[in-house]
């Protein structure tokens, strides 16, 4: 970690417009659970649509996306990460410095959220909230990671991230279960089942299957980042 | 002594070729890279400061390769072409950020000094955002400097500069050569290399097309022979005729293009004197074209311009 990329990080994180679409996220979520949280339907089919399929299945991922991008695909695209890569600074150092932040601000404006909302909608009760807290702050931080790479991949990192996370986890994993199976959303719910009581939330893997899998992509994806940081290189001017 | 060689170095981006077999070494003082746009300067001063790999030959620092090799940074100071760096900070805090990036034992000091030698501290609270394009290569050059570099790699340092700005940079350019500092800036102008430069590097396509001192580059340009492809309706005449004045150099009767091939010492003599001497001959000129044109047209672009 360098403090002095993680300075340079929030400021260009928070301090342009991008800062206050993060608060779109959460105020959504919020506005919707004290809504709905007043009616009288199902309160248990409320919270599982509220916190898995609009919090945890849409709106987290593209939070993460915005922010995992956010952290390190501007400056690349504009040039000037140069500054930061004409250091005799480890390229890992840049990369876990900019996912701290990364992971730190989905926390913040998304974990946090899912939440009060779910103490909103449902209460303490079952470990149903911190089920699907915790299952937000873990897949979270791997989307966070993954965006991050992402963006020091390809110059379309958003469209393929909306692509990956959207179309991938959510349309085609809801009819085909091999997909499940490599699906970030998916490996949080798996946690999140382990959190909460029996029959809270329902998840389609292992949590021997899921854990592991958090943990290999996290890390390549820092090792795959900082590779690609040391071979960057600039385009001519056109 | 610090010293960039660039030995049998090629870049090629798809099958567009950037950099064409080019060997030269950089070492201290104020070297400057010359060529028109489009010419592989970028490339160069990109090659040689890591932020791209070669596609041949190999690219050193006192003998260390530069790509993927970080520490070579400790070492080197690049002022790139592009304008963006974090706007949203001021001149003081992104000085400040470079220093610190640099691990500086006193990081505040040495960015105030850095500030300080491009005179730029009367406006190190203003957002970068909002400077001229003079400001920010002012403050793209204390960035640069910050750790005190060996080397300092400058691509077009001078555009958008107003001339006070440029005599200044110059100034300052001229004093890190003179500490024995290796001083590297591409330029498109010859004017503003000439003035700054004890050494010229002219690119041209991508190739090293020439290498001295200003007297040097001078004379090859404006010297050097220039050829030209003749038909005419008597080429033997015409060749009699052409041999007798000062400005040819030397001609040839190509039997198989059937032209002449006439080396012109003198450009504007050659110029004003062919048609002339053909129409005192009688002679219909046919064919008047210059051999290895793009050479020819850049040298001329570069001295006029
Ligand atoms: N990333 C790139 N992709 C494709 N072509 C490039 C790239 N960078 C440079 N070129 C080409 O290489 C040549 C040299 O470019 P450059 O080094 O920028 O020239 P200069 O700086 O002298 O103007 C040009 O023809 C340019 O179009
Ligand atoms: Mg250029």
């Amino acid at each position: 970690m360098n403090l002095t990329v993680v300075r340079l990080t929030v400021r260009g994180l928070l301090g342009r417009r991008r800062g206050v679409l993060l608060l779109v996220v959460p105020l959504l979520l919020l506005l919707i659970a004290a809504v709905a949280g007043g009616s009288h339907g199902d309160k248990h089919e409320l919270a599982v649509r509220l916190l898995g399929t609009l919090g945890l299945g849409t709106l987290v991922p593209i939070l993460c996306l915005v922010v995992g991008t956010g952290v390190i695909a501007t400056e690349i695209d504009d040039g000037s990460i140069v500054y930061l890569l004409a250091k005799p600074l480890p390229r890992w150092q840049i990369v876990t410095s900019k996912l701290a932040v990364a992971v730190l601000t989905c926390w913040l404006f998304a974990a946090l959220p899912v939440l009060l909302a779910g103490l909103i909608v449902y209460g303490g009760g079952g470990g149903l909230a911190l089920g699907y807290f915790t299952g937000t702050l873990v897949a979270s931080a791997v989307y966070s990671a993954l965006f991050l790479l992402l963006g020091t991949v390809t110059r379309n990192a958003v469209v393929v991230g909306l692509a990956y996370a959207l179309v991938w986890e959510s349309l085609i994993g809801n009819f085909v279960s091999g997909a499940r199976t490599l699906s970030v959303q998916q490996w949080g719910l798996s946690v999140g089942r382990a959190v909460a009581a029996p029959g809270e939330i329902t998840a389609h893997l292992a949590l021997g299957a899921a854990v592991p899998l958090l943990l290999v992509v996290a890390l390549a994806s820092v090792l795959g980042a900082a590779h690609r940081l040391a071979g960057l290189t600039l385009a001519g001017e056109e | 002594m610090a010293v960039i060689t660039i030995d049998k170095v090629s870049r090629w981006f798809g099958n567009v070729v950037a950099v064409n077999d080019v060997s030269m070494s950089i070492g201290p003082g104020v070297t400057g890279l010359l060529g028109p746009n489009g010419a592989g300067k970028s490339t160069l001063i990109h090659l040689m400061s890591g932020f791209l790999a070669p596609s041949a030959g190999t690219v050193t620092l006192d003998g260390a390769p530069i790509w993927r090799n970080q520490q070579v940074y400790r070492q080197i100071g690049l002022v790139p072409e592009r304008e963006s760096m974090y706007d949203y900070l001021t001149g003081w805090e992104f000085v400040l950020a470079n220093a610190e990036l640099h691990r500086l034992a006193d990081p505040a000091a040495a960015a105030r000094r850095a500030l300080e030698l491009v005179e730029m501290t009367y406006a190190q609270e203003r957002r970068t955002g909002t400077y001229s394009k003079g400001m920010k290569q002012r403050v793209k050059m204390a960035s640069a400097l910050v750790h005190d570099p060996a080397v300092l790699l400058l691509d077009e340092p001078f555009n958008g500069m107003d001339p006070r700005q440029r005599l200044q940079l110059m100034e300052l350019l001229r004093r890190f050569g003179a500490e024995g500092r290796t001083v590297l800036f591409s330029s498109h102008i010859l004017e503003e290399v000439e003035q700054l430069a004890r050494h010229i590097e002219v690119v041209v396509a991508g190739r090293h097309a020439a290498s001295g001192d200003f007297r040097r580059i001078r004379r090859l340009m404006t010297n050097r022979p220039h050829r030209y492809l003749v038909r005419s309706s008597d080429d033997r005449r015409l060749a009699a005729a052409l041999i007798a004045d000062a400005s040819t150099a030397g001609i040839e009767l190509d039997w198989t293009e059937r032209a002449l091939r006439v080396q012109a010492i003198d450009f504007e003599g050659f110029t004003t004197l062919l048609p002339r001497v053909a129409q005192q001959a009688g002679i219909r000129l046919l064919t008047v074209s210059p051999a290895d044109e793009s050479l020819e047209s850049v040298f001329s672009y570069l001295v006029s311009s």
